[in-house]
């Protein structure tokens, strides 16, 4: 019997692509699906899965949870937990198609909820940390269920598969939003199972990512320690867990998550000016468990933009290009002219160094 | 000049120094064939009084007694480096006298034979440097 | 009537001794001794120790020594070992006392641990052309960003030690071992930009220079403590306990405690240096916090303090117990630790091993959320760079090392240190001993294990893709156990190797 993920750690490689408007115009999932399917090659049918924000404007308030269910049971086991903990503002199957590609689907329900008052008060959490806290319960102890979206405004599509079809098995053409990432994965190992896909996501982030990091398991222990449980032994699990500590929980920005998670070497650190260095040298120091290293590209969406990132010494390709208002991240230039073959800019950022796009309103809040 | 200096503080006495230097004198390969049941005429040499040890070895002076009491210009000075032309020795020994350090003395054929830094033996380093077990013996600038 | 049988014979070989009687003049046991009317050397096997001082000085190789096979009856109960321990208490009336680490055959389970390497799916870092990290920092590291009204990170932390490789050489006293032994740690921490450790023995005055690169002991005995000597220090480890006998105290014997170890010692010449068993002033882990913060409070709070325990059977609750009085730095000792003198059965038979205490207090500080508070520092025994690859996947900051320093001066683990007569100049106060360590062969020696250390480590970490020490910490997926059991996989906290 082949074992699931979750009891077992697959290294794979893999295809990001990422279009983002930052105007915050809305437009089709149909481009991302266009620009994901040119890296073909670098997946392996066995994973794909999209991240889009900017979805579900009318719920923009609820959490939209989406869940894999194994059999009725266990969904009805996790609706039980919901209830109690959440009031569901509205509940549906997600639209599918079959598509003759994706097959041995579970039952994949969609929930826009917000904390139950009461609970949420006895709790004494605030609210993200509540919904943080469900989600993991859910996915530690409902044996079946996996919540595998829980931001507001956006959602994760994952499956096995690989991603243009898995686009197509969700009808994401019809879905509109401003920003869209896209993952199409070459695992080493037949995981056989949808939770173990990218998008990675938690609350309003979602990662998805290209690498096999060789800090897994100093990470996982130490982002353990901080409430978070790796119940998918995957890397990009583990990454989405210390981006929100450190976004989230610690308040850090992304420039300063970059510091952390991609360090540069201390030779570099060391020529930089007094205060810089001092920074750095502290997030350095404090965070030391939560550097990661070995190859990986990573596009973290969140509410309000996009960061792509590479490792420190960008062992994995990654490009990004500008037209007009939209931004464009991909593993290939191919997977961005598909889409745009007129560019504005384009460059290939530099090991380490943090893209982050925001969008136009953020931008001037900030 | 380089020369062979002999820091007293980590001398041990164990006269390593006067086999090695025996050896390297030796035209021997094997150390042993060189010094086994031989008596051995080392230029350089250990002196010992209680808990103090410290060996001795020509200084190359700037201003050399033995070459000036040399009656016949066996020892001569050539760049620095005090030497000793064998085929000129007379067996004299006046040398042997004038050296305030008795670091002149008589070879097994009699002939004079004194330190010469291992200037006739390959390698960067005279032999008693190389073979001092505790560095006390060095070879330097000073 | 000496009941007991040479252990070690000196084999001469007479073909090639050339009688230069260096072996006489080196062996401060008297074992060799010129015979002037054969003009040949002659052996006393009684009196040797197995050091190797004159196999190794000898131009001509012309000893060796051999294990005698002399032997009892075979017995597998009542070994030669058992009975010649009893024939010397019976003789002697006093406790068996030995030196260095635990020799005894128990498990060492670093040698049944492998390490990973990149293969296909993530390339290997070749050291030699990309950046390889091995900087450490040991403090606590709070997880807590404060920011002025600009935005800007407050970057204060609670004191820490940097590193530039996480190895360290651990608490050995002046008085235990040499002035020229000391020194010549004190020079190679410093050229390696790291520390030394005083041991519970003072600092001497000659050696404050090397204060940035010092860690000063205070010990039950508290000998050698005053104001100036915590003041100079970068680090102050308060010792609980020792891997070589927990639960006992240290005895350096009058003999040993002359001129300068006197002094530094600030005890009488001649006086028995007796360090209790416990500190008298902890009995309880509220006792211990009370002393951490008198130090910290004692230096303005700019120093780490450690807090080293021994090994034991419930390591992991005084390890959270100390991990919470405040203390910065905990040093784990494990019962393969060396020591100066320690009774023998003690430091045969107590203790656990230094790999299985580490990966139970590691998981159990992570499991309380508290592994960031602290660092973690093990020591006895690590013996080599793949011990360290090891310990630090396992979880561990840092290392400390004794043994594996002493051998790089010259120690050739005879185990004779209580005899006070070390031909090596290291474990001994004998003058004309003393001087056969010129620290600046000693320091050098030390440098060159750390850096080809070092090198090994960054070959490691490279092949696993790894190119910063501290994405190490902790990463037991890179360790797999051979010939191991489930229970011992399971305390170790790695899998199988297969699996």
């Amino acid at each position: 019997m082949l074992i699931k993920e979750g009891s077992i750690r697959i290294p794979s490689g893999c295809a990001v692509s990422a279009i983002i408007d930052r105007s915050k115009k809305r437009f089709s999932g149909e481009a991302i699906i266009r620009s994901i399917s040119v890296m073909h090659e670098r997946s392996n049918g066995l994973g794909g899965g999209f991240a889009a924000y900017g979805i579900y404007p009318e719920y923009k308030d609820y959490y939209a949870f989406h869940i894999f269910y194994e059999n009725a049971e266990v969904k009805k086991n996790c609706e039980l937990f919901l209830d109690d903990n959440f009031d569901i503002i509205n509940l549906s199957k997600i639209p599918t198609q079959k598509v003759s590609e994706i097959v041995d689907e579970p039952l994949i329900w969609r929930y826009f909820v917000i904390p139950h008052p009461t609970k949420l008060k006895a709790s004494q959490l605030d609210e993200r940390e509540f919904v943080v806290k469900a989600v993991f319960k859910i996915n530690t102890t409902i044996k079946g269920a996996y919540v595998f979206s829980s931001g507001k405004n956006m959602g994760v599509f994952k499956a096995v598969g690989f991603p243009e079809d898995v686009g197509r098995f969700y009808k994401l053409d019809e879905y509109e939003g401003h920003c869209f990432t896209a993952h199409g994965r070459y695992p080493t190992n037949t995981p056989g199972w949808w939770g173990g896909a990218h998008p990675f996501a938690l609350l309003d982030y979602s990662v998805i990512h290209n690498g096999e990091i060789s800090s897994y398991d100093a990470n996982r222990r130490s982002i353990e320690m901080y409430g978070y449980k790796c119940t998918l032994l995957t890397d990009t699990e583990v990454i989405t867990y210390i981006i929100d500590y450190l976004h989230r929980k610690m308040e850090l920005d992304f420039n300063e998550i970059a510091a952390v998670i991609a360090a540069p070497f201390w030779q570099t650190i060391a020529r930089m000016p007094e205060d810089e260095r001092k920074e750095h040298e502290y997030l350095r120091n404090v965070f030391s468990s939560l550097l990661i290293t070995g190859p990986f590209s990573i596009i973290v969406g969140f509410q309000d933009g996009v960061v792509a990132l590479n490792d420190r010494l960008k062992l994995r390709s990654m490009v990004v290009a500008e037209k007009d208002d939209l931004v464009y991240v991909a593993s290939e230039e191919s997977a961005i002219r598909i889409i745009e073959p007129t560019l504005d800019k384009i460059w290939y950022p530099k090991g380490g160094e943090a893209v982050i796009i925001k969008t136009k309103e953020e931008s001037k809040s900030k | 000049m380089k020369r062979v200096y002999v820091n007293e503080q980590w001398c041990l006495g164990c006269r390593l120094c006067e086999y090695y230097c025996a050896f390297a004198n030796s035209n021997e390969s094997d150390i042993v064939k060189a010094l086994k049941d031989k008596k051995i005429h080392s230029n350089i040499r250990v002196e010992t009084k209680g808990n103090i040890n410290f060996a001795v070895s020509c200084r190359h002076c700037e201003e050399p007694l033995c070459v000036k009491g040399c009656i016949t210009g066996a020892l001569q000075k050539k760049d620095g480096l005090i030497v000793v032309d064998k085929d000129r020795c007379i067996h004299c020994y006046t040398c042997i006298v004038c050296c305030p350090y008795g670091a002149v003395s008589p070879s097994a054929d009699g002939v004079i034979q004194k330190c010469e830094l291992c200037a006739k033996i390959s390698g960067n380093q005279p032999a008693c440097v190389k073979g001092c077990i505790n560095q006390a013996i060095v070879y330097e600038e000073r | 009537m000496n009941y007991i049988y040479p252990e070690y014979e000196v084999v001469r070989n007479y073909a090639r001794c050339i009688v230069c009687r260096a072996c006489e003049n080196q062996c401060a046991n008297c074992v060799h001794r010129y015979i002037e009317s054969e003009n040949r050397m002659e052996s006393k096997d009684d009196d040797c120790v197995n050091c190797h001082r004159c196999v190794t000085i000898c131009p001509t190789r012309a000893l060796k020594i051999i294990k005698s096979d002399h032997t009892f009856r075979y017995n597998s109960n009542w070994t030669g070992k058992t009975i010649n321990e009893i024939f010397k208490q019976a003789e002697s009336g006093g406790v068996l006392l030995s030196s260095m680490g635990n020799p005894e055959n128990y498990p060492v389970y670093f040698d049944k641990i492998l390490i990973n390497a990149s293969q296909v799916t993530n390339p290997s870092i070749d050291p030699l052309r990309e950046p390889m990290e091995t900087r450490v920092f040991l403090g606590s590291k709070v997880h807590k960003i404060k920011r002025d009204s600009n935005g800007k990170i407050d970057t204060s932390t609670a004191p820490q030690l940097d590193l530039s490789v996480p190895i360290m050489f651990s608490a050995m006293s002046y008085g235990s071992i040499s002035y020229n032994a000391h020194e010549s740690l004190a020079k190679a921490a410093e050229k390696l930009g790291i520390y030394y450790n005083t041991g519970e023995g003072g600092l001497h005055e000659d050696f404050y220079k090397y204060s940035k690169n010092t860690i000063v002991q205070v010990a039950s005995g508290r000998f050698g403590v005053h104001k100036s000597y915590l003041d100079t220090a970068a680090a102050i480890e308060i010792k609980m306990g020792q891997g070589a006998k927990p639960g006992i105290g240290g005895h350096l014997p009058g003999a040993k405690i002359v001129g300068a170890v006197s002094r530094t010692r600030m005890i009488p010449e001649g006086s028995d240096a007796i360090s209790p068993a416990p500190h008298h002033d902890i009995y309880s882990i509220e006792d211990l916090r009370q002393l951490v913060f008198s130090l910290k409070e004692a230096t303005d709070y700019k120093k780490p303090v450690i807090v080293k325990i021994a090994a034991v059977h419930n390591v992991t609750a005084i390890a959270s117990g100390v991990a919470r009085s405040g203390a910065d730095i905990i040093a784990i000792d494990g019962f393969r630790g060396g020591t100066g003198a320690a009774p023998t059965k003690i430091r045969d038979n107590v203790g656990i091993p230094i790999e299985l205490a580490l990966a139970s207090v590691d998981k159990r500080l992570r499991d309380e959320g508290i592994r960031d508070r602290v660092s973690l520092i093990v020591g006895g025994s690590i013996r080599s760079s793949t011990d360290i690859i090891k310990a630090i996947a396992l979880g561990a900051d840092c290392v400390y090392i004794g043994s594996a320093a002493l051998i790089a001066m010259g120690c050739h683990l005879c185990r004779s240190c209580q005899s006070g007569k070390c031909n090596w100049g290291i474990a001994t106060q004998i003058p004309n001993l003393v001087k056969r360590l010129n620290p600046s062969i000693a320091y050098q020696r030390l440098v060159n294990l750390v850096t080809a250390w070092n090198h090994e480590m960054r070959e490691m970490l490279g092949g696993m893709g790894i190119n910063s020490i501290e994405s190490l910490k902790g990463n037991r997926l890179m360790l797999r156990g051979v010939g191991l059991t489930d229970k011992e996989l399971e305390i170790l906290g790695i899998f199988h190797a297969g699996e």
